[in-house]
């Protein structure tokens, strides 16, 4: 079964049309490259599944469930399993380490207070073992603003994994990265694969899509153009197809 | 720095500052200012900033001063007065963040529009109500071996505060929306009913300080909660919470409080012109604000 299904989906931002009836799937265990320029309606499609947009027309599945755009939300979202990495507003940097991994899901009393010292030691844990944070001097009480951009996108990666999600969407993760950092990215890309999960990848930059991806899908214009399974293209042509999808729209 | 100011004013006129009469008397007048100093820290470290709150204590305690002078039951009075504050204050929160106002703009003119009524319902006619004496009074502003309550039930509201901002969803929530509200957003954060939570907590405070001032006066003034905005910004500010919010300080606003609400007076029996209150106020915020500064760059 799919993890995610949608089909002629629909999309307007007042007179905007964001997205005109798009169809995608993800399945499982699968990680996508979702290509496409700048307005080209990558971001919206992933926010209506994601839960912050809801959708206009059109139908949506997660596992197998009708979803009805008025209930979905973010925490909807989460409890399916469907964590997203948004870039530059996937951690606030003022905060320590581990308020940004529980944020949204503390470990609480029933009144609501928060059990501090077992988020700490979960934190502790995370770094540990999924984040693989050892030797940069960084613990559970660090600030955010101290790590660097690879680390930052680590903890909302390993955040995705603590949480079991199915699915995680990553937003442009390695803009402003060095090339290490985004070696950093695509491992924990890798681990994601590995542990059976499904990731949708969203980058500019074909050549960092390309090693970890199962599939391409290229969006324009709000339409879905193209795609591509992997094992069918290599990253020359998925370069050149790519570059006559844009001189197609140019000219 | 509190205590280098501490030690100025001992310095400067050891008759007053080295007797305790002087404490007792800060103890009995700074939790006014600083309970709202405390809701004001929530909004501050939510990036957000409320200038409506003294109108708003005004306009509660003088529902509080009439519903008690006609009816006598405090329990009913003391209801209406919180809960008048609590909706100025969620008023503030909606048209902040689900119409999507600046705070700024919102609360400068619910400060004219909350005065404006409470000076139209009052007929700007002090209200004198006759509290001494009864058991609410002695429970609020009576005295516990010369301590007067109202600090202890200041103190006490500081620590609730602090599990309140540090150890609770909510503080969480406010604290995030105040650093990365998308961020906050994004992993689920209702930052629409956090930003009203804050401005009712506010508006509640606020009430609850006219509530503790009428008790300590007696007398409900049109002009109740007048000169108090930049004072209790000043004790936030002194105490360490950043106006970019993400950083909030409760137990810097506590001792913020006890320093400005103790300036006038040391700066007066220090022998100095009450002018000098002003001048010396404002250079122990710029002081403060650097310092703070330079403490975050360092981090």
């Amino acid at each position: 079964m799919n993890i995610v299904e949608m089909k002629d989906i629909h999309k307007s931002f007042g007179g905007v049309k964001a997205l005109k009836g798009v169809d995608f799937h993800i399945g499982p265990n699968e990680v996508i490259g979702l290509l496409g320029d700048n307005g080209a309606g990558k971001s919206t499609l992933i926010k209506i599944i994601s839960g912050v947009h809801t959708f206009d027309s059109g139908e949506m599945y997660i596992k197998g469930r009708k979803i009805s755009p008025r209930r979905h939300n973010v925490k909807a979202a989460h409890k399916m399993g469907i964590e997203t990495v948004f870039q530059e507003k996937a951690l606030a940097e003022k905060q320590q380490l581990w308020r940004n991994i529980f944020l949204g899901r503390q470990i609480t009393n029933k009144l609501g207070f928060i059990k501090v010292s077992q988020e700490v030691k979960e934190t502790n844990r995370i770094m540990r073992e999924l984040m693989k944070f050892r030797g940069i001097g960084a613990g559970a009480d660090s600030f955010v603003r101290t790590l660097s951009g690879g680390e930052r996108q680590g903890v909302a990666i390993s955040r995705a994994m603590y949480f079991d999600s199915d699915l995680v969407i990553l937003d442009e993760p390695t803009v402003a990265l060095s090339l290490q950092e985004v070696k950093k990215v695509l491992d924990f890309i890798l681990a994601l694969k590995e542990r059976g999960k499904s990731c949708v990848y969203i980058s500019h930059s074909i050549a960092s899509v390309y090693p970890v991806s199962d599939r391409f899908v290229a969006i324009d214009r709000g339409e879905v153009v193209a795609e591509y399974k992997r094992e069918e293209i290599s990253l020359e042509e998925l370069n050149e197809e790519l570059i006559k999808l844009t001189q197609a729209k140019i000219f | 720095m509190m205590s280098l100011v501490v030690l100025a004013f001992i310095i400067t006129s050891p008759g007053v500052f080295l007797k305790p009469g002087i404490y007792f008397s800060f103890l009995a007048s700074v939790p006014t200012i600083g309970i709202m100093a405390l809701g004001l820290t929530f909004i501050l470290g939510m990036g957000e900033i409320d200038l409506s709150f003294p109108s708003t204590m005004a306009l509660s305690a003088y529902l509080f001063a009439t519903i008690y002078r006609g009816t006598g039951n405090f329990f009913l009075a003391f209801l209406v007065c919180i809960g008048a504050g609590v909706i100025v204050g969620m008023t503030n929160g909606f048209i902040v963040a689900k119409i999507g106002v600046p705070s700024i703009v919102v609360t400068l003119g619910m400060q004219y529009l909350v005065r404006g009524l409470s000076n139209l319902i009052s007929d700007g006619v002090a209200v004198v109500v006759r509290l001494r004496g009864t058991l609410s009074h002695q429970i609020l502003v009576g005295r516990f071996f010369d301590i007067p309550h109202q600090a202890l039930w200041f103190l006490g509201i500081t620590i609730f505060m602090f599990f309140l901002l540090y150890r609770h969803k909510f503080g969480e929530h406010v604290l995030f929306v105040g650093d990365n509200q998308e961020a906050a957003r994004m992993m689920g954060v209702n930052v629409v009913w956090i930003k009203i939570g804050a401005f009712a907590l506010m508006g509640g405070l606020a009430a609850l300080a006219g509530v503790f001032d009428l008790y300590r006066m007696g007398t409900w003034w049109p002009t109740m909660g007048d000169g108090y905005l930049m004072m209790i910004m000043a004790a936030v500010f002194v105490g360490g919470t950043s106006m970019f919010g993400g950083e909030a300080s409760i137990f810097g606003t506590f001792a913020g409080s006890f320093m400005i609400g103790a300036m006038e007076a040391g700066i007066v029996a220090a022998g100095l012109k009450g002018f000098w209150t002003r001048f010396i106020t404002g250079l122990l915020i710029i002081c403060a604000v650097i310092v703070h500064t330079l403490v975050r760059k360092k981090k």
